[in-house]
C-alpha cells in the first residue's frame, strides 16, 4: 500500500512540476498574450476591450500558473491555436488511433523478441542468435522516419513500423537477461535432474527475470509512443504522434504542451504499474 | 570482435577526413543549383547525382556528413560533461543532495524525450540562419540528453565516494576539490566516456528524424536529416539505386558508431 502511495504521489508531483513547466514555456513564447481575433473587423471597440480584459489577467505569472493548473484539474486543456479545436476534444479523437498502434507494435514487437531468445536458448544455436543480433542490430541503426518512409514506399502496412522500432531495442535486453538468466546454476542443477526444456524455460528462466522484463515493459511503452511521432507523421496514421508533429510545425504550444504532459502521465502509468507488478513477482523469485 | 572494431574506427577517420576536406573534395559548393539538369543521374561531373533542385548530390552529402559529425560528437560531449556535473555531484555529496538532485532526474527521464526536444525546437525562432538552426538543434539535444548518463555517473560516484582509496585519501588531508579532481574525475573518465560514445549515434539518429519531420537543420545547410529527408519525394524503393547511396552511409556510420560503442561499454 505504502508503495502504491509512493508511486501515485511521484506521478501527481510529475503532473504538477510539468504543468508548471508547461506553463513556463507558455508564458515566454513569442506571441504569448495576443490573440488574433483582435484582427477580426467585425468586432467593436467594446468587444476588443473585452478581449484584452481577458489576456491581462494571464499577465501575472503566478496567477496565470494557477489558472493553468485549475483548469488542467478540471479537464480543460485549452485550445489548439492552429486547428481551433479544445485539446481535450483532439486528444479524445487522436488516442484511440495511437493506443491501437502502440499496442500491435507491443505485442508483435515482444512476441518477435520473445520467439527469437526463445529459440535460441532452446536449440542452443549460434546462428538463430546470430541473425537476432544481426537483424537488431540492422533496425537500431535506422531511423524511425526512414522506416517509415521505406514502409511507405513499398506499400507495407504502417502499423508494422511501430514494431520494428520497438523490437531491437527489447530483443537486445531481452536477450541479456535470459542469457544472464539461463546461465545461474540452478537452471543447470534442473537440466541436471532430467527437467524438461519447457519447464525449464518457464519456471527456472523466464520467472526469476521477470521483475527485469517488466520493467522493460513500462519503458517499451515509453519507447514506442515517443517513435509514434515521425510513424504517424510520415505515414499518416492520425494519432497524437502526428497531432505533436502538426503542433510542432505550427508552434501550437497549447496543444504540445498539453500532448507532453498526457504522454508523460501514461509513461509514469505503464512504469508504475510494471514496477508493481515486478515488486509482486519479487518474493517468489527469491 | 577486435578487427571489427579496427574497421569501425578506420572507417570513421577515413569519413571524417573526407569531410574536413570537403572543401577540397567536392566538385561544388553545397548551395549550388545546377539549373539545367535537375535530378540527373550519377556522371562524370556528378558522382551521385543531383537531387530536385539541381544540387551535387555528392557534395551535400560531404558537407551533411560534415554537419553531423561535428556538431553530433560536440553535443554528446555537452551530455557528458552535463551528466558528470549533476551525476557527480550527487554521487560525490551523497545524502539529501544525491536525494534531492536523483529525484529530479528521475523526474527529467520520465518526460517523453522526442516530445519535449519538438517542444522546445517549437519555441526557437523561426528567423534563423541555417548554421544558428543547425546549432540550436544540437545544442537541445546536448542539453536535454544528459539525464540517463547522470543516473549511471551517479551510481559510479557514489562506489568510488565509499571506496578504501577516497577513505585513505581523505585521511590523508586531502580537501574536496582535490579529491574529486585527483581521484574521483580520472576513475569517472572511463564511464563518461562510454555515456559519450553511446550519445553519438543516439544524437545521430535523432537528428535525422528531426530533419525527416522538418524540425532540424534548416535549409539549404545540407546534414543527414536534410540528405535523408529526400527519400520522401521518391515514387517506389525500384528504380535510380543511387538514391540510396546516403541512406547507405548513414547505416554503415551508425553502425560503426554502436561497434565503437560496444567496446568502450566493456570496461564500464
Amino acid at each position: 500500500m505504502f508503495r502504491l502511495g509512493k508511486h501515485v504521489a511521484r506521478i501527481l508531483l510529475t503532473v504538477l512540476l510539468g504543468g508548471i513547466l508547461g506553463a513556463t514555456l507558455l508564458r515566454v513564447a513569442p506571441g504569448f498574450g495576443v490573440d488574433e481575433e483582435e484582427l477580426d473587423s467585425r468586432l467593436n471597440d467594446q468587444s476588443i476591450r473585452a478581449l484584452r480584459q481577458e489576456q491581462q489577467t494571464d499577465t501575472n505569472v503566478i496567477t496565470f500558473y494557477f489558472r493553468y493548473l485549475g483548469r488542467m484539474l478540471h479537464g480543460d486543456l485549452g485550445i489548439s491555436r492552429t486547428l481551433r479545436r479544445p485539446v481535450s476534444e483532439l486528444l479524445r479523437e487522436r488516442l484511440p488511433e495511437t493506443a491501437k498502434s502502440v499496442t500491435l507494435s507491443l505485442a508483435l514487437g515482444w512476441a518477435l523478441s520473445f520467439a527469437l531468445v526463445i529459440l535460441a536458448l532452446m536449440s542452443r544455436s549460434w546462428s538463430v542468435d546470430l541473425f537476432g543480433s544481426v537483424i537488431s542490430g540492422f533496425l537500431l541503426c535506422l531511423p524511425a522516419a526512414v522506416l517509415s518512409v521505406l514502409f511507405v514506399m513499398s506499400r507495407a502496412p504502417a502499423r508494422l513500423v511501430l514494431a520494428l522500432i520497438v523490437f531491437p531495442n527489447v530483443y537486445r535486453y531481452v536477450r541479456n537477461l535470459l542469457l544472464r538468466s539461463a546461465s545461474q546454476p540452478h537452471v543447470l542443477m534442473a537440466q541436471a535432474k532430467g527437467l524438461g526444456n519447457f519447464r525449464i524455460m518457464l519456471w527456472h528462466i523466464l520467472w526469476p527475470a521477470a521483475p527485469q522484463l517488466l520493467a522493460l515493459g513500462g519503458v517499451s511503452v515509453s519507447l514506442a509512443l515517443t517513435a509514434a511521432i515521425p510513424v504517424e507523421a510520415l505515414c499518416d496514421l492520425p494519432g497524437i504522434g502526428q497531432l505533436a508533429w502538426k503542433a510542432a510545425l505550427g508552434r501550437d504550444l497549447y496543444l504540445l504542451v498539453n500532448l507532453t504532459m498526457v504522454v508523460t502521465v501514461i509513461t509514469l502509468l505503464a512504469n508504475s504499474a510494471s514496477n508493481l507488478l515486478g515488486e509482486a513477482f519479487r518474493p517468489s523469485a527469491a | 570482435m577486435k578487427w571489427a572494431r579496427t574497421l569501425a574506427v578506420s572507417l570513421l577517420a577515413l569519413t571524417a577526413a573526407a569531410c574536413v576536406l570537403a572543401d577540397v573534395i567536392a566538385p561544388a559548393s553545397y548551395t549550388h543549383q545546377f539549373r539545367a539538369e535537375p535530378d540527373a543521374a550519377p556522371s562524370r561531373q556528378h558522382l551521385l547525382g543531383t537531387d530536385d533542385l539541381g544540387r551535387d548530390r555528392f557534395s551535400r552529402l560531404l558537407y551533411g556528413t560534415r554537419v553531423s559529425l561535428l556538431l553530433a560528437p560536440a553535443a554528446a560531449l555537452l551530455s557528458s560533461l552535463l551528466a558528470a556535473l549533476i551525476g557527480g555531484t550527487a554521487g560525490f555529496r551523497g545524502g539529501r543532495v544525491e536525494k534531492i538532485v536523483m529525484s529530479g532526474t528521475d523526474l527529467f527521464l520520465s518526460l517523453p524525450w522526442l516530445f519535449l526536444l519538438i517542444t522546445v525546437r517549437a519555441l526557437m525562432p523561426l528567423n534563423v540562419s541555417p548554421i544558428v538552426s543547425a546549432a540550436i538543434t544540437f545544442l537541445l539535444l546536448g542539453c536535454l540528453g544528459w539525464a540517463a548518463a547522470a543516473r549511471v555517473v551517479c551510481a559510479d560516484a557514489r562506489s568510488l565516494r565509499n571506496s578504501d582509496f577516497i577513505l585513505l585519501a581523505r585521511a590523508s588531508g586531502s580537501s574536496g576539490l582535490r579529491l574529486l579532481w585527483r581521484h574521483m574525475v580520472p576513475n569517472l573518465l572511463p564511464v563518461l566516456l562510454a555515456q559519450f560514445w553511446i550519445s553519438v549515434p543516439a544524437f545521430i539518429l535523432t537528428e535525422a528524424n528531426l530533419g525527416m519531420l522538418g524540425l532540424g537543420v534548416a535549409e539549404p545547410l545540407p546534414s543527414w536529416g536534410s540528405l535523408l529527408r529526400e527519400m520522401q519525394s521518391y515514387p517506389s524503393l525500384a528504380g535510380n539505386p543511387w538514391r540510396f547511396i546516403p541512406l547507405l552511409l548513414f547505416i554503415v556510420l551508425v553502425s560503426c558508431f554502436q561497434l565503437v560503442m560496444v567496446q568502450e561499454e566493456l570496461p564500464a
